[in-house]
């Protein structure tokens, strides 16, 4: 049996939110200078070497990438020999995203009621999903989630009937529709089948797949090298303001599903996309 | 962005400074611009409609789209890149009727937001969104002059220097995302 004091989670957290928010992932900014290289637009180009040069200003100063610093989404991956010490392990998190909103000089962009729409003034609440697994491995991923990308994402029941074919044209229309305002090039993260949560929750995660990873089954990468030619081919481009770049990565997750069902989420991802990992070996 | 061959428009703007920009034209902005998003607007039209006195004086002012990160010690703002149009849509043509001459944030306007502008004289601008640790820097100072409890989203006035944008909707309603 592993075990854990919670004390250490809310130091993870708080660190991982901070890094997280200032520093782009390595897939992200190689993504952005390869496709520098093929971008067809001037202005396209223009835009993506403006990225570039934020995301090293961030960097070097510890800045946000983003003035929009997200929801704080927070995936555990928890082994089931695992036992946890100390203040319960959600407030535990919750006081990291606390800690490290301060800390971080982040914005505090929660609500406490969605109809009042009080600020809670502390980031807090965080999003939580909790996955067990066998044996004693401890996996923390803190995913801010800005909401210029949420707000533009999608669901569909499509009908078994719909296939493929019908998946293909959501996922388009879902990034045609969005344009400019997920602020493109965007991570595209795809979940099909489940139930309509399962769905969701499967684009999330699917945000977290480096780009350029692929589905190991052979059929979903291939739709997903399909998927981000025709993106691309929508000319919306870096900014929204015209080019070849319109998205980053297509990364598709499934799972088994109900006869009479077939759920597609598209959760988009801007530029920025943050998230950042930590595994408690010891 | 390039730094050469760029025009430069100082704030607050009269009519000649954007009769003549072109959808798809990159400028800088200089001089004052006042932040506010969804919640400082709802106030702003509320008390436009009751008739009380606004937070700043609209006639050719500059309305920035952008909810800032907290300032670090010594530094006037955080990053601070611009949020998405679209949700202020619903109150721009009240707002730009009242003198608002010009808007900063990203993506898509209704067609309402297009008609006022070519009826009353405006420009909407696009800055890329998420450029926002770089568009800080452009902020020579910052300081809350209403909604201060709106934490975020209080408006702000900030002075800026050769803030980058591109003009997305022009005063002749010709829209760069057309």
């Amino acid at each position: 049996m592993k075990i854990i004091k919670t004390e250490e989670i809310t130091n993870l957290v708080e660190r991982l939110s901070i890094e997280a928010n200032c520093i782009l992932s390595t897939d992200i900014y190689n993504g952005l200078k390869e496709n520098l290289k093929h971008e067809k637009s001037k202005l396209g180009c223009q835009v993506l070497g403006t990225l570039i040069e934020n995301a090293d200003i961030a960097q070097a100063e510890m800045a946000p990438i983003c003035q929009d610093t997200g929801m704080t989404v927070v995936f555990l991956t928890i082994g089931q020999d695992v036992h946890f010490e100390g203040e319960f392990l959600e407030d535990a998190i919750n006081e990291g995203v606390r800690r490290g909103y301060e800390k971080g000089y982040l914005r505090k962009s929660v609500v406490k009621d969605p109809l009042d729409r009080v600020n809670t003034n502390d980031n807090t609440p965080a999003i939580i999903h909790y996955e067990f697994v066998k044996g004693d491995r401890f996996q923390i991923t803190v995913a801010p989630k800005g909401f210029g990308s949420e707000n533009m994402s999608g669901l569909k029941m499509l009908k078994p009937s719909q296939g493929v074919e019908g998946i293909k044209n959501f996922i388009l229309e879902t990034v045609s529709n969005a344009g400019a305002n997920p602020c493109p090039p965007v991570i595209v993260g795809v979940g099909i089948g489940g139930t309509m949560e399962k769905a969701a929750l499967l684009s999330k995660k699917a945000l977290l797949v480096p780009v350029g990873e692929h589905n190991p089954d052979p059929k979903i990468a291939e739709l997903e090298t399909e998927l981000l030619t025709q993106i691309n081919n929508l000319g919306i481009g870096p900014a929204g303001f015209g080019g070849s770049t319109t998205a980053l990565s297509v990364n598709i997750l499934t799972y088994a599903t109900h006869i009479a069902g077939l759920p597609v989420s598209v959760n988009l991802g801007c530029h920025v996309t943050r998230h950042a990992s930590q595994i408690i070996t010891e | 962005m390039e730094e050469n061959d760029k025009m430069e428009i100082t704030t607050p703007l009269l009519e000649r400074d954007i009769a003549g920009l072109k959808a798809g034209d990159m400028i800088y902005v200089s001089g004052v611009v006042y932040t506010a998003r969804d919640a400082a607007h709802k106030r702003m039209c509320e008390q436009l409609a009751k008739g009380e006195k606004m937070p700043f004086d609209f006639d050719g002012a500059v309305v920035y789209y952008a909810g800032p990160c907290p300032p670090k010690p010594g530094k006037p703002i955080g990053s601070v890149g611009p949020t998405t149009s679209g949700r202020m849509d619903l109150y721009s043509p009240v707002l730009i009727q009242a003198g608002l001459k010009a808007m900063i944030g990203k993506g898509l306007r209704s067609k309402e937001v297009v008609d006022a502008i070519v009826k009353y004289g405006g420009v909407y601008f696009a800055a890329i969104g998420g450029a926002a640790a770089l568009m800080g820097k452009k902020v020579v100072s910052a300081e809350v002059i209403a909604y201060d409890e709106l934490g975020t989203e209080a408006v702000r006035r900030l002075v800026v220097k050769q803030l980058p944008v591109i003009v997305a909707i022009d005063r002749q309603g010709n829209n760069l995302y057309e």
